[in-house]
């Protein structure tokens, strides 16, 4: 019987030896999850979540700096998906926006730049002096390009 | 070269379902007057809507275009008389989602004159395969059998793929409907003649016309007129009398004993297939220059007084042809427009006829099944699922939402058909279930689309910016070279010039 505990704990430690080895040398995976995360997050580039931009959110969530519930043009399903990748617990949305597209009051653009240069998306499209216009089917309703507006005139348009 | 004969296919499961349809065949067709006021919607069609080139007040000719599309997937609509635009508009509609659409509305004159065309009456053998595609294109024809892809983008496509033969769809198996039946044995002409023009347009040598085993007058009346063509590349075929039957893989496998792969069309195993409307639409467009503007349609159903088949301008309200037929009997429950196991119910008659709408069907509340009970798993289902799907299995996991499990069993080839739930013996409304699954797994699809396009566009951004960050730190570097080779003295001598330039100023 004791022939058979020794055998059975050398075991145990060899096999927790090589796995301990195998999980430092190795290259972690958390590069992948970190692509993971950003597919499930719907890159509208807004910046809600307090980062720049999906990526470094997603970064920052599989670092574990971030809660998965920040993203709101996401919504629920998006914390969901991630919750459940992660392996989290479920939690509710900290803040709700509704789905918007922004719209250029065209007939008081001045053509300052200002909005063309915010847009993560490039859907903006007007040169300098002369009338701006969003394109719509590429708009992701961030609402970067509202505040920079010098003259006020883009607002945004809900879709439901 | 003369079309092969085939041993038939066969289909998996279907249903033998009563026909109801003696009672609207006893008639012939009777054309509908010219109603008051014509609504014509502007999304008769898979695609995108037509956008109207008429104003509010513009007078319309018989057969002038109304709306055309703008995009590639698309059919254009034409007016179905004469008279004035008063008025685009959201008014009811029979759709899928949504209950109202815009509406082009015309006030007819009843005077019914026809637009001039351009084109004169030429014979269509004439005409260049290329040249009569786009003829098709602007006829506004889509296809009558009830899905309304628009037809000459089914035919384009056809034209990219090797098609071999082409199938013309008259097995109408869906009970009471009759309008194809009626079609056939009325204007057999106009059929066989649209199927000889898309031979021609597509060069395919082998025509199939199937038709079911319970339509024996129209079988005879497609003999006669084939007899009298002595066109040996048109073969009429007869099927039993199966639903679903007339479904367009369905028919495909029936026919040519060919399976259309999941996900695929007809023509990735060389056939096309084409509704008898449709054909006949054809001919009527490229020979006497009429678009598509009038359908035959059936109206029948325990609640109505006199069931019968009509020829309907598109754009008359459903009211307006029941009353036109004798009105509703004493009892009238449900109005559906569309057959009884595919076709929607909706809670007026100001809906107006469409270019998709084969059937009104008036019925009584009794027609309808019991209450909803658990999921026995019996199996039923599946043993009459002409795909050949799992619906016990499909009601799971959409009641779950899990859409990985959903696309793995197929529910993307699900036509829709209703038969797992006629014979669900505790009365689940499957089909319902899963046009609700489908429509969220397409919701998904587009997020998920939507989602890649603006990474890629951020992506693309973030790269461009990196690259005039870079050229212009290049050309400030360079600028600072070639500053620092031309040595001090040619420094002074510019810092001079400006001091120069600073004081005339």
């Amino acid at each position: 019987m004791w022939i058979a505990i020794i055998t059975f704990t050398l075991i145990a430690l060899g096999a927790g030896l090589a796995l301990s080895f195998v999980s430092r040398r190795l290259p972690s995976d958390a590069g992948d999850l970190v692509e993971q995360v950003n597919e499930l997050l719907p890159q509208t580039q807004c910046g809600h979540c307090g980062y720049p931009g999906c990526r470094p959110y997603a970064a920052a969530i599989v670092e574990g700096a971030a809660t998965v519930n920040l993203c709101p043009p996401g919504g629920k399903a998006t914390v969901q998906r991630i919750a459940k990748l992660l392996g989290k617990e479920i939690i509710p949305l900290a803040k709700q926006v509704e789905p918007s597209v922004a719209v250029i009051d065209e007939s008081s653009c001045i053509g300052c730049m200002h909005c063309r240069n915010a847009c993560p998306v490039d859907a903006i499209v007007g040169a300098q002096h002369f009338m701006h216009t969003i394109i719509e089917s590429e708009c992701t309703g961030c609402e970067l390009c509202v505040a920079p507006c010098p003259v006020d005139c883009i607002s945004m348009r809900f879709l439901n | 070269m003369s079309a092969p004969t085939f041993d038939l296919g066969k289909l998996h499961g279907g249903l033998r379902l009563p026909g109801h349809k003696a009672a609207s065949t006893a008639a012939p067709i009777a054309d509908v007057p010219i109603p008051s006021q014509l609504v014509l919607p502007i999304t008769q069609h898979v695609g995108d809507p037509a956008q109207p080139v008429v104003g509010i007040g513009e007078r319309v000719l018989k057969g002038q275009l109304l709306a055309e599309p703008d995009r590639t997937l698309g059919a254009p609509v034409h007016a179905s008389s004469s008279g004035k635009v008063v008025a685009i508009e959201p008014w009811p509609v029979s759709r899928r989602f949504g209950d109202n659409a815009p509406c082009i509305i015309v006030e007819c004159d009843g005077e019914d004159r026809t637009i001039e065309h351009v084109e004169t009456a030429k014979d269509f053998v004439s005409l260049q395969p290329r040249d009569l595609l786009l003829q098709i294109l602007r006829g506004g024809i889509v296809g009558l059998g009830g899905a309304v892809f628009p037809t000459a983008q089914k035919l384009m496509q056809a034209q990219t793929c090797e098609t071999e033969y082409l199938i013309l769809n008259g097995v109408e198996c869906e009970p009471y409907i009759s309008c194809d039946d009626m079609l056939m044995r009325e204007r057999a002409a106009q059929i066989l003649g649209g199927a000889r023009i898309l031979m021609h347009a597509l060069q395919i040598d082998a025509c199939y016309v199937v038709v079911e085993s319970d339509k024996p007058e129209a079988l005879h009346s497609l003999e006669m007129e084939l007899g009298e063509l002595d066109d040996d590349r048109l073969v009429l075929k007869q099927v039993p009398t199966i639903y679903p039957s007339g479904g367009e893989d369905q028919l495909v496998q029936l026919v040519t004993n060919r399976e259309v792969p999941s996900g695929g069309l007809p023509t990735d195993v060389g056939c096309l297939v084409q509704n008898v409307g449709t054909v006949a639409a054809i001919h009527d467009w490229i020979v006497n220059h009429e678009p598509l503007i009038s359908r035959v349609t059936t109206v029948a159903g325990d609640g109505i007084a006199n069931p019968m088949n009509v020829r309907a301008r598109i754009g008359t309200t459903i009211g307006d042809i029941v009353a036109f037929t004798g009105g509703y009997a004493e009892r009238a429950d449900h109005l559906i427009i569309g057959g009884p196991m595919t076709g929607k119910s909706v809670s007026t008659d100001r809906v107006p006829l469409v270019k998709a709408t084969n059937s009104i069907l008036v019925v009584l509340k009794t027609s309808f099944q019991g209450r909803e009970l658990p999921c026995i798993r019996c199996g039923d289902c599946a043993s009459v699922c002409p795909i050949q799907l799992l619906p016990q299995q499909l009601f799971w996991h959409a009641c779950a939402d899990n859409e990985a499990k959903l696309r793995e069993f197929g529910l993307t080839d699900c036509i829709e058909c209703g038969c797992c739930d006629l014979v669900c013996p505790s009365h689940i409304p499957l089909t319902a279930n899963f046009k609700i699954a489908k429509g969220r797994i397409q919701e998904l699809a587009d997020e998920k689309a939507r989602a890649e396009r603006a990474r890629r566009r951020f992506e693309a951004r973030n790269e461009r910016l990196d690259r005039e960050k870079q050229d212009r730190d290049a050309e400030l570097a360079r600028q600072k070279e070639s500053a620092k080779q031309a040595g001090p003295a040619a420094i002074a001598e510019i810092l001079k010039r400006k001091k120069q330039q600073e004081e005339d100023d």
